[in-house]
This record gives C-alpha cells, sequence and structure tokens, in this order.
C-alpha cells in the first residue's frame, strides 16, 4: 500500500500563520482563480439555472420578447400529457437497474479476479478495458454492423443455426433498449473494472491473510471483507453507474440512427434533444425535462460530494 | 482512508510481491482461471474484430457471399475510400484544432484553481472545490438550451469565426469543453496538490518569492506526473466528444471528426464496409495514445476515485 498521507496543517499553525499576501499576489491569485470561476459560472452553473427558470415558461426558441410565463404547465403537460415522458422515465431506470445489476458487479468480479497474481493480467486487462478508449459514437457503429437485420453478425449467427426471419434487433420496440444496453455494458464493464482494481491495489494484504487464516474462502473474504473495506470505492462506483445511466445519449443517438428518440428508446436525455433542437423547437418544455434530469441527477451529485467532502469539513 | 491519495507515479503500479489471503496458487485452479479471464477478454475484442474484419473485405466480396463468409480477398481500399472520400483529413484536424487548446486551457485553469483551494487557507476553499466538481456532474443536455441562446448571442470578430458568432465557431467549443471539464481535473489536481509538502511553498514564501513564482517554478514541475495522467486523460475524452459539437456546431464542415462520423454514415449507411472502416479510423487516434500511455490512463481515471 502506498498512499501518500496528506498533509494537512494543524489547527493552530493554521491561525498563527500570518498573512504573507502582498497586493501583487492578491492580485494575481484573484486572476488565476477568477477566469476559471468566470467560465465555470458563465458556460456551465448559469445555463443550469436558467433551464431551471426557462421551464416555467412557454418559449418557441425565436425571440426573446415572445417568452411567456406560464408556471407550471409545462411540468403538468409533461406529467399527464406527454406521451413519450412515461416510456422515457421507465428506460432511464431499467438503464440504472440494468448497469448497475449486471455489469457493474461483473466488473467487480473481473478486478477481484484480475487482482491475483497471474500471468497475462495486462493483455485481459486491456482487452476488457479497450472498449472505454472508443468514443460512444465509435461504439455505436461497431455495434450498428452486428445489429444490422440483413447483413449483421448476430443475425449471421442466427440463421447460420437455422433461425428463419431476420431479427431487427435496433427496429423492435421491444428489443432495442436491450440491444443498446449490450453495446453499453460492453464499454461500461472494463471502466468498472478499473476503477475497482485501483481500489483493490490501495486495500491492505494484512486483512485477507488475517481472513484466510480464519477459515474464509474465496467468496467469504470478498463479501465479508474485501467488499465492505473498499467502501469509498463502492461510491464513487454507485455514482459512476448512476451518472452514466442518467447521462446516456450518444450510443443511443448513434444506434437509433441520429434522428433523436425512437420508439422503445426514449430516454431523458433524448427527449431533451428533441425539444430544443431541430425544427420546432419547445424550449419551455425541453427545459421542463432537463430539470427533472437536473433534480435526480443532483441528488446523485449530492450524495458523492457529502461523502468526498464530510472528512474535511471537521 | 483520510484523505489519502495515490500518487501516479511508477511505484504505485508495480505489484505486491507476496501472495494475498488465497494460500498458495493451485495449478488447476490457475487454468481456470485463464480459461476464464481469456474467454471473456476474447469475446469481448469480438465487435471490435468483426469491424476490423469487414472493414478489410471490399464490398463485392460482401455483397455476393454475405458478411458471414470467408475472405475473398482483403484488402484496405474502404479505408483508402473512406480517407479520401468523406474529407476525413479535414475533419481530424478539425478535432486537432479544438482537442490541444481545450487540454491545454482546461490544465491551466484547473491547475490555477487547484493550487488556490490545496495551498491556501480561505473560508470558502471546500465550497470552491464542491462547486467546480458538481460542476462536471451535470448532465450535458441541463444545460444546453441556453448554452445555445448564449452562443447565439455573443459576437465573434470576423477572423475567429465566419458566423461572426460563438455559435458554430470552433472556440465556443473550445470554451465549453474547458468550463465543464475543469471539475474533474480540479478535484484531482487539488488531491495531488495536496501531497506536496506545505514546507516547499512556504520556504519560498519566507524567501519572499511572489505566489506567482511558487505556482509556475514550484507547484506545477512538481505536478507533471498529475498533469500527463490527466493530459491523456481528456485528450482522450475531448477529442471522443460527441454532443456539444452535434449542438453548438451547424456547419457539417466545422465539426471534428467524431460527429462528422454521422455525416459518413447518412452518405454511405448502405455499405457497412466503409463504415467500419470510417469508424475504426476516427478510432485510430485514441487507440494510439491509449497503447502508448496506458499508465497515464489508467491513472488519470483512478487517483480520481483512489480518494475517499
Amino acid at each position: 500500500m502506498s498512499p501518500v498521507r496528506t498533509v494537512r496543517p494543524a489547527p493552530p499553525s493554521k491561525r498563527a500563520r500570518p498573512r504573507r499576501l502582498g497586493p501583487g499576489d492578491r492580485v494575481f491569485l484573484t486572476v488565476i482563480v477568477g477566469i476559471p470561476l468566470l467560465a465555470l459560472l458563465v458556460f456551465v452553473w448559469l445555463p443550469a439555472l436558467a433551464s431551471v427558470g426557462l421551464s416555467f415558461t412557454n418559449w418557441d426558441g425565436i425571440a426573446l420578447s415572445d417568452i411567456r410565463w406560464t408556471g407550471l404547465d409545462n411540468y403538468r403537460e409533461i406529467f399527464t400529457n406527454y406521451p413519450p415522458f412515461w416510456p422515457a422515465v421507465q428506460h432511464n431506470v431499467v438503464w440504472l437497474l440494468f448497469t448497475a445489476l449486471l455489469p457493474t458487479p461483473f466488473g467487480i468480479f473481473l478486478a477481484y479476479q484480475l487482482d491475483r497474481k497471474i500471468r497475462f493480467t495486462r493483455i485481459y486487462q486491456t482487452a476488457i478495458f479497450l472498449p472505454m478508449v472508443l468514443s460512444l459514437a465509435v461504439v455505436g457503429f461497431i455495434w450498428e454492423i452486428i445489429y444490422n437485420p440483413d447483413n449483421g453478425l448476430l443475425n449471421g449467427i442466427l440463421s447460420g443455426a437455422g433461425s428463419g426471419q431476420p431479427i431487427d434487433w435496433l427496429g423492435d420496440p421491444d428489443l432495442n433498449l436491450w440491444a443498446v444496453l449490450v453495446a453499453s455494458a460492453w464499454r461500461h464493464t472494463g471502466y468498472i473494472m478499473i476503477l475497482y482494481l485501483a481500489g483493490l491495489k490501495g486495500f491492505d494484504p494484512a486483512l485477507k491473510e488475517a481472513a484466510a487464516l480464519d477459515g474464509a474462502n474465496g467468496r467469504q473474504t470478498f463479501l465479508r471483507v474485501v467488499f465492505p473495506a473498499l467502501k469509498p470505492v463502492n461510491i464513487i462506483i454507485l455514482v459512476v453507474t448512476v451518472m452514466e445511466s442518467l447521462r446516456a445519449f450518444d450510443i443511443v443517438y448513434v444506434l437509433g440512427g441520429g434522428t433523436g428518440s425512437k420508439p422503445g428508446m426514449e430516454l431523458l436525455s433524448l427527449l431533451i434533444t428533441d425539444n430544443i433542437i431541430g425544427e420546432s423547437s419547445h424550449i419551455g418544455y425541453g427545459s421542463a425535462l432537463a430539470v427533472v434530469l437536473l433534480v435526480v441527477s443532483l441528488l446523485a451529485i449530492c450524495a458523492f460530494l457529502v461523502q468526498t467532502f464530510r472528512k474535511e469539513d471537521k | 482512508m483520510t484523505a489519502t491519495v495515490t500518487p501516479p507515479a511508477a511505484g504505485s503500479r508495480t505489484r505486491r510481491a507476496t501472495p494475498t489471503g488465497d494460500g498458495p496458487p493451485r495449478p488447476g485452479r490457475q487454468t481456470g482461471r485463464h480459461l476464464l479471464l481469456g474467454g471473456i477478454a476474447l469475446l469481448w475484442l469480438v465487435p471490435l474484430l468483426w469491424a476490423v474484419y469487414t472493414s478489410l473485405r471490399p464490398y463485392e466480396d460482401t455483397a455476393k457471399h454475405g458478411y458471414l463468409s470467408w475472405p475473398h480477398g482483403i484488402s484496405l481500399e474502404n479505408f483508402s475510400n473512406a480517407w479520401s472520400q468523406s474529407g476525413m483529413p479535414h475533419f481530424f484536424w478539425n478535432s486537432v484544432l479544438i482537442t490541444i487548446p481545450a487540454v491545454l486551457g482546461t490544465l491551466l485553469f484547473s491547475a490555477a484553481v487547484a493550487f488556490f483551494v490545496s495551498r491556501f487557507d480561505f473560508r470558502w476553499n471546500i465550497a470552491l472545490l464542491m462547486f467546480f466538481t458538481a460542476g462536471n456532474l451535470l448532465p450535458a443536455q441541463v444545460l444546453i438550451t441556453p448554452l445555445y441562446r448564449l452562443y447565439l448571442q455573443v459576437p465573434l470578430p470576423g477572423w475567429m469565426s465566419d458566423s461572426f458568432l460563438l455559435y458554430d465557431s470552433v472556440w465556443g467549443i473550445i470554451a465549453i469543453h474547458i468550463a465543464y471539464q475543469c471539475g474533474f481535473c480540479t478535484f484531482v489536481l487539488s488531491n495531488y496538490m495536496r501531497t506536496i509538502p506545505k514546507e516547499i511553498t512556504e520556504a519560498s514564501l519566507v524567501d519572499g518569492a511572489p505566489v506567482w513564482r511558487q505556482f509556475f517554478q514550484i507547484v506545477l514541475p512538481l505536478c507533471r506526473p498529475a498533469f500527463a495522467a490527466l493530459a491523456t486523460l481528456e485528450s482522450i475524452w475531448i477529442y471522443n466528444d460527441f454532443f456539444w459539437s452535434l449542438a453548438l456546431i451547424d456547419t457539417g464542415d466545422k465539426r471534428p471528426i467524431t460527429s462528422a462520423l454521422a455525416n459518413l454514415q447518412g452518405q454511405y449507411f448502405t455499405n457497412p464496409n466503409l463504415i467500419a472502416a470510417g469508424a475504426l479510423l476516427t478510432a485510430i487516434p485514441t487507440l494510439l495514445v491509449y497503447f502508448a500511455l496506458q499508465r497515464q490512463f489508467i491513472s488519470g481515471l483512478t487517483i480520481g476515485s483512489g480518494k475517499g
């Protein structure tokens, strides 16, 4: 284990240290912190706040003078009278559950296997992590030539095995979400594996040895000793999984043919894009959808921040 | 694990010398594990290998014999066609023009904020750091409407953008990348900078060195390993971006390679061989960076999570 203990000043020395910053130093610090802060405010936080504001308006996105305050109308409309909304929520939930229950534990399992002292670890690791290096758009194109109903690999294998009708993996609303989820899991597993492997490398081997002395087998050691001890990494993995599931966009967009949401593949991120980019833009609508996504994301973000910064605030 | 950081130094990657609590490795189990891991690794490579196989076969061959058939000739023709017919060199150049300034800007900005947050004791430090970190976690779709409007409102001189706006310009894409990615890099760099003993900079303060000198001549050079890791990771992320350039660039000709690939799909969607070649060509830079700088890439990902 090789983490370096962070040097935190003891509380008394904090107070005792006199301010030695001259005016030049203050100007320098203000400038180097002020510029990034301004960029963050203007390009990230103000747009996020403005989305909240726009969600209470009715706007076609053309002239600013056309903005009309409509209160909660957009939200009422979305929740009660916008057909793709509930399917999208449902698909986002399916996405989250699928990712949390299959590729995430599988990535952890692979990391645990790779952490043993065996040969070729690097090769296995590289192969499984490789999809993570590709852009989601490229991943989409690669899977398209697998799922293609006429000349894709999957139907080729199935028809070779004697199945008659070609299956339209990406066109069938009952199937396409699962097809996309498989492609997404292909990428997600390696990510989780690498994160967990990093956690395992920082794990104290003495704990495992103690468990082995007590007669615990491999599975017991993992479930009772290793997994609970890696709580910080587990939380990061949970946040990554939730955030990636909420943000899912590129791969669905590409596999859906690059035309926004398709039946069976509606997701919140795609509905927002549908409403704000394109011929008839419903900015108010799109923003209200964005706020729904924002609220759910903020729950995950807060959980992450609380876990990460709790100790430092003391 | 109170506020500990695993530095991305070479030493941290070396494996433990002693076997862990599994007792002496038994040969039978090892073979089983190799079969399992090898099988999974191979399964994971199948989509990529299939894309390579498809891209190497002439369209006529696959049209006649089907895709799942033995090749009657292998050639790089699809690659050269994808390269020359769809203007890929031009789109690659667009990607370079976006990625390099965006990565450098992100690193410089986040180093500055991380320096401030980790080396000075002001009341709002933790809040500032949280503010930056949370910014990176917001879903892009939440920002896009106002950002799109903002980009339409901000004028740029003609020599910077022929749309005379931040919208539809490379500058706009660079700006949003820097602002958005700063959060992650600040988080990682501030953790890293805390591992640098305070005495080093305090000594220079006592010597009367101004803060800017501390920053540029002491702290930045000491952060070189973290910069290497983050630069690798961020260049791949920014190069791979799809959403921002799709939403904020209107002219197809100005798009970076990843989103320009969507055009290729529209143009040639009846020719999967060509699309496979185009997708693989697009992926080559990231694959090269990954294989050359694997260690940096992974430590970049994991120094962000090695802390708890």
